[in-house]
């Protein structure tokens, strides 16, 4: 049972990399404990920025950071990074390009119990409708980290969203990962996992069904198509962390080679995963699409994973999908 | 000093001849702010086309970026871009020289438009510059009327806090905004008052003289634990003289060709007398 969240894993690449690298800045808004960026403050005080609960604040103010050559990654819950500093990264981080990573920390619905106002379930629709604005949901531990280390490494705005609690570890030490690019992961076998660019489509053959998951949704589409792979039912999952840019070309070579393509996120069924693969595959290979996703309503509360299982997001729920669509 | 005036009053001129040439802009705001932007750039910067990528260049925000045509006018003045081509593009379909301030453009270091952008973002600047220790200094320029956006005063509140000495903010208090008088829209009472309650270091001077203004800008240099805040008392569509003057009207009026010689003319009046004085 992995006990390390992906924020976790986050502060670990970025407590390592501020060793050598004083360019590195991490803002908050209160947020430092639930944003598991406690440490780096004690660590790294000189490269740390309080902003208290003042989330357009913390925005513009990495905004001018990063204007002066900071690598500012600012960390606050997605409900409140996503919607109360909207124009903030419009205008001063995507509009006006600067190096800032905008970290959503406690996405979708990780706040179960909490309402709507805690719910990030819009967060994907609003930045990923932005010019310049990158949207990246990360799977696991090991994924968020090689994310981390390669987000380090430009000099463009980027969205990243994260949950709170840990997630179930997908790909154990060994994880394929080349930014902008999906990892395809046949019949939910982990350890045949590639990242799309070394994908062998032919070998691949036809599938039955491709899952398009992203985010906390990957781990349960992997079960998923393990089920179904015990029922006779070949599959692909893409892991496509990367929301925008979307990896169209492993999209569509995946949903070309299947018979249904079903994605999966944990946001609102509006302007997320779904919709921006339902246009992909639309226009470029038509395939029949189902999109799970949360309901366009305010999601019942509870622990998130009874969330989940409530709304048919987890492994039993999709594997369904797939064999009464098929 | 002199010079100076009398070129605020030529600048002034062109963004007369960009507003008439594009239709479009808004002018009352613009020469209103002229004096603080021409003080800012010819008096007090170290900001040129030479050092505009050295990171120990001073920072510059125009926060209220519908003042574009004035910020355009300076920087051509200052040589980052050629006066004729601005006239002739500005405003145009595809031109880079569009109706906000746009950092495609040299000289310009974050978009605008947007209101209540531009202390936070300038505070943001401040820290990462006493981060690195450089020295520098952080300005931004508002308007009255946008002192009425909440996210205005989360940035007074952070540069109080962190005591950003390095940072210099400058409101264009001409007391009208589009809809009319600053107090009737949203009254700013004891403006320097609540301003100075946040941990600021807070000026009145009179934002059309270029020599109080400096001095204001010399005596902020003194102040080493909290930000400035220079409240520049200006008279919206300064220069422009009777028809213009104290007229919300003019936020964003465009004139007619007789009313563009009229104000021509008292541009070149005001000028020559500065010239003369
Ligand atoms: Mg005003």
């Amino acid at each position: 049972m992995n006990k390390i969240p992906n924020r976790k894993a986050i502060c670990n690449v970025l407590l390592e990399r501020a060793q050598t690298d004083r360019d590195i800045v991490v803002l908050c808004s209160d947020s430092r404990g639930s944003a598991s960026m406690a440490p780096f403050f004690e660590r790294f005080p000189d490269q740390s920025v309080e902003v208290g609960i003042a989330e357009q604040n913390l925005v513009s103010l990495s905004a001018g950071m990063a204007k002066c050559g900071k690598k500012a990654f600012c960390f606050s819950p997605a409900s409140f990074l996503s919607t109360r500093s909207y124009e903030q990264a419009k205008v001063d981080v995507a509009y006006s390009n600067t190096n800032v990573k905008l970290v959503g920390i406690s996405g979708g619905i990780s706040y179960g119990e909490l309402g709507m106002s805690h719910h990030s379930a819009q967060d994907i629709a609003a930045m990923s409708s932005i010019p310049n604005m990158r949207v990246y949901l990360p799977s696991d531990r090991f994924q968020t980290a090689c994310l981390t280390e390669a987000l380090l490494q430009d000099q463009k705005p980027a969205y990243i969203r994260v949950g709170r609690n840990p997630v179930e570890n997908i790909y154990q030490e060994y994880c394929p990962f080349e930014i902008d690019q999906a990892s395809v992961i046949p019949n939910g076998d982990v350890q045949k996992a590639v990242s799309s660019g070394k994908a062998n489509w032919q070998a691949l053959g036809e599938n039955d069904v491709a899952i398009v998951a992203c985010g906390e949704m990957t781990g349960p589409a992997v079960s998923a198509a393990a089920l179904l792979w015990e029922k006779g039912i070949p599959s692909v999952v893409l892991d496509m962390y990367c929301v925008k840019p979307l990896d169209k070309k492993a999209l569509i070579q995946a949903a070309g080679h299947a018979k249904l393509v079903i994605t999966v996120e944990e946001h609102s069924p509006f302007g997320g995963l779904g919709a921006a693969v339902s246009q992909a595959v639309a226009s470029e290979c038509p395939k029949k699409v189902i999109n799970l996703a949360l309901p366009d309503t305010p999601v019942i509360t509870g622990k998130s994973q009874a969330v989940f299982d409530y709304y048919g997001l987890n492994s039993v729920g999709i594997a369904k999908t797939a064999m009464e669509n098929l | 000093m002199r010079e100076l005036t009398a070129k605020s009053f030529e600048l002034r001129q062109i963004v007369l001849d960009m507003i008439m040439q594009s239709g479009g802009g808004h002018i009352g705001g613009d020469f209103s702010v002229m004096d603080i932007l021409v003080t800012l750039y010819f008096k007090q910067m170290n900001i040129s086309p030479e050092n505009r990528d050295d990171p120990d260049r001073d920072m510059f925000v125009l926060s209220k970026g519908h003042s574009v045509e004035a910020y355009y006018a300076v920087l051509a003045a200052k040589g980052f871009f050629d006066t004729e081509k601005l006239v002739r593009e500005f405003s145009a379909f595809g031109s880079k020289f569009i109706g906000h301030p746009n950092n495609k453009l040299p000289g310009i270091e974050m978009n605008s438009g947007s209101l209540g952008h531009g202390l936070p973002v300038c505070v943001g600047m401040a820290l990462a510059g006493r981060m690195d220790k450089r020295g520098n200094r952080v300005y931004t320029v508002m308007g009255d009327g946008e002192l009425a956006e909440g996210s205005v005063w989360e940035g007074f509140m952070a540069a109080g806090h962190y005591r950003l000495s390095n940072l210099c903010a400058v409101i264009d208090r001409n007391r009208l905004q589009i809809s009319g008088g600053t107090e009737e829209v949203m009254s700013h009472e004891n403006l320097a008052d609540r301003i100075r309650s946040f941990n600021w270091n807070v000026i009145n001077v009179n934002g059309n003289s270029i020599e109080e203004l400096n001095k204001a800008f010399e005596e902020a240099r003194l102040e080493k634990q909290k930000p400035t805040c220079i409240i520049a008392g200006t008279i919206k569509g300064f220069g422009g003289g009777e028809i213009m003057e104290n007229k919300a009207v003019w936020h964003h009026k465009v004139p007619s060709q007789e009313e563009y010689e009229t104000i021509r003319a008292e541009l070149n009046r005001r000028r020559e007398a500065a010239l003369h004085e």
